[in-house]
């Protein structure tokens, strides 16, 4: 689980993140939501260790990121995987080198186990075959699983995503959705994703942080953000037709 | 200001390349691929340079020697003391900057507007140990390339001489051995290992902090060029100054 207490961040005058408290819990998918604009990536950013933040805390299981020494965090950073809106796959690398790149940097395996361990995550995302394709050769989806197979490869208790299925098309997206989703069940990671997808929120969202401006707007879950009155999250929920038409079935049924 | 705001991240970057060094057996390999990227791949377009300058130097030497009281073997003398004292450690140094220093901002700030830095730190890898100091060690051998074009600028001339006619080959050869001061290699080597210093971490820096996206990066490269081409020029003047003078 992570827990964060009233964190604030600043770029020079421009105050971000205006004092946002929330958990994540484990097991669990727990997706960031909001416009753009909205803090979204500098909360994710926050939470990975990337941005250094002015007020406020982070706490990992009981470690509060800012009281940890250096070694400390790169320890607690070995248990982060974390899958890049564009993927983030290293070029001069080959697929099964990329997913072995955080064993070989971190554990002392050999490189059979390693390759081994590899091929397993690989197929575990449905990526057989592609192991000695460079980036560059594989599509958009392919990419996108390559980078959850990094992630997970050397067992992280966190996994983050931001904006996963951003560029790929409505099947693809949903299919890597449910990837994430299984993973984090079976292995019972914490999982924080950033997205404005409203596909990814009905289909993942266990639990749904609402961003706006750099505050909390609103907590809930796939389950209750139709229901909410909270006219940001619903100006944002029903800003295409396919979900007002949506809405007006769910009102008619109702009715 | 901001000059002084990036002399002073520049040498912050020099420290953290040094904390956290990656594991001896990944380094190894990283080392392996940029003395091939930066040094073997050089090695033709310097090969080529010193050649033709080293001839172009003893052609122009000749031909601005019509006094009769100035003895032939001059031009050899002329175009060794060039080649080794200036030419090959500086003007390839300035190749270099555009050479290998592009490709350094280039690849590194390519890795920054792709998130490839960002995914190396959420790992928890020293990104700078990770990509920077694996060229500084590769660089450790940019001796040996100036070491060629050293012997291919003055082999150069004496192409020029038999093929030109300009002065015999043996007078040339007489030049290139009259008066031979050892510690000029000293100096040429002293500013070589310096200037690949420069090579090395000059272009990194404009990669490593360059922000936005594709054009960027172009424009990075360009402003790392320039940037490494005036502290080799600056560092030639103070060396040549403390060693010679």
């Amino acid at each position: 689980m992570i827990e964060v207490k009233n964190l604030h961040k600043s770029f020079g005058d421009t105050h971000i993140l205006k004092g946002i408290s929330t958990t994540f819990e484990k097991g669990k998918t727990n997706l960031i939501i909001g416009q753009s604009g909205s803090g979204k990536t500098v909360f994710l950013k926050c939470l990975l260790g990337l941005f250094p933040y002015e007020k406020g805390s982070i706490i990992y299981e009981g470690r509060v990121y800012n009281n940890l020494t250096e070694d400390e965090k790169r320890d607690l950073r070995a248990e982060i995987g974390m899958v890049f809106q564009g993927s983030a796959l290293f070029d001069s690398m080959t697929i099964l080198e990329n997913v072995m790149f955080p064993l070989r940097m971190f554990t002392k395996q050999s490189k059979s186990e390693m390759e081994d361990r590899a091929d397993f995550v690989l197929k575990r995302v449905n990526l057989d075959g592609a192991h000695h394709k460079m980036p560059s050769e594989a599509s958009g989806g392919m990419q996108k699983r390559v980078a959850i197979a990094r992630a997970i490869v050397n067992r992280p208790k966190y996994l983050f995503c931001d904006e996963p299925n951003s560029g790929l098309d409505p099947k693809t997206a949903i299919v890597i959705d449910n990837l994430i989703k299984e993973i984090t069940e079976e292995y019972q990671i914490t999982t924080v994703i950033n997205s404005h997808d409203m596909n990814s929120v009905m289909e993942i969202g266990e639990k749904i942080v609402f961003l706006k401006n750099g505050y909390k707007e609103w907590v809930g879950s796939n389950k209750t953000i139709f229901k909410t009155d909270n006219e940001a999250v619903t100006d944002f929920v029903y800003s295409s037709e396919l979900f007002k038409k949506v809405r007006k079935m769910y009102q008619d049924e109702n009715s | 200001m901001t000059a002084l705001n990036n002399i002073g991240k520049y040498f912050l970057m020099i420290a953290d390349m040094f904390r956290k060094p990656t594991k001896w057996s990944v380094m190894k390999q990283l080392i392996l691929k940029d003395i091939d990227d930066l040094i073997i791949g050089s090695l033709g377009i310097v090969a080529f340079i010193s050649f033709f300058v080293g001839g172009v130097v003893t052609i122009q030497t000749a031909l601005n020697i019509d006094n009769p009281l100035i003895p032939k073997y001059l031009v050899g003398f002329a175009t060794r003391q060039s080649v080794i004292l200036e030419f090959a450690p500086t003007f390839i140094s300035i190749i270099m900057a555009g050479k290998v220093g592009s490709f350094i901002t280039s690849s590194i700030g390519t890795m920054r507007v792709t998130e490839q830095i960002d995914a190396l730190e959420v790992m928890g890898v020293n990104s700078l140990n990770y990509l920077v100091f694996p060229k500084v060690i590769a660089l450790l051998l940019y001796p040996f390339a100036i070491s060629i074009a050293m012997f291919l600028g003055i082999l150069g001339g004496m192409a020029a001489c038999y093929f030109g006619g300009f002065v015999s080959v043996d007078n040339y050869i007489m030049g290139v051995q009259q008066d031979f001061t050892p510690f000029h290699l000293t100096y040429a080597f002293i500013k070589t290992f310096v200037f690949a210093f420069a090579l090395a971490t000059i272009p990194s820096f404009y990669g490593y902090y360059m922000k936005g996206g594709a054009l960027e990066v172009g424009k990075a490269s360009t402003t790392s060029f320039v940037w490494t081409s005036v502290v080799i020029i600056l560092l030639n003047y103070l060396l040549t100054q403390m060693l010679l003078s």
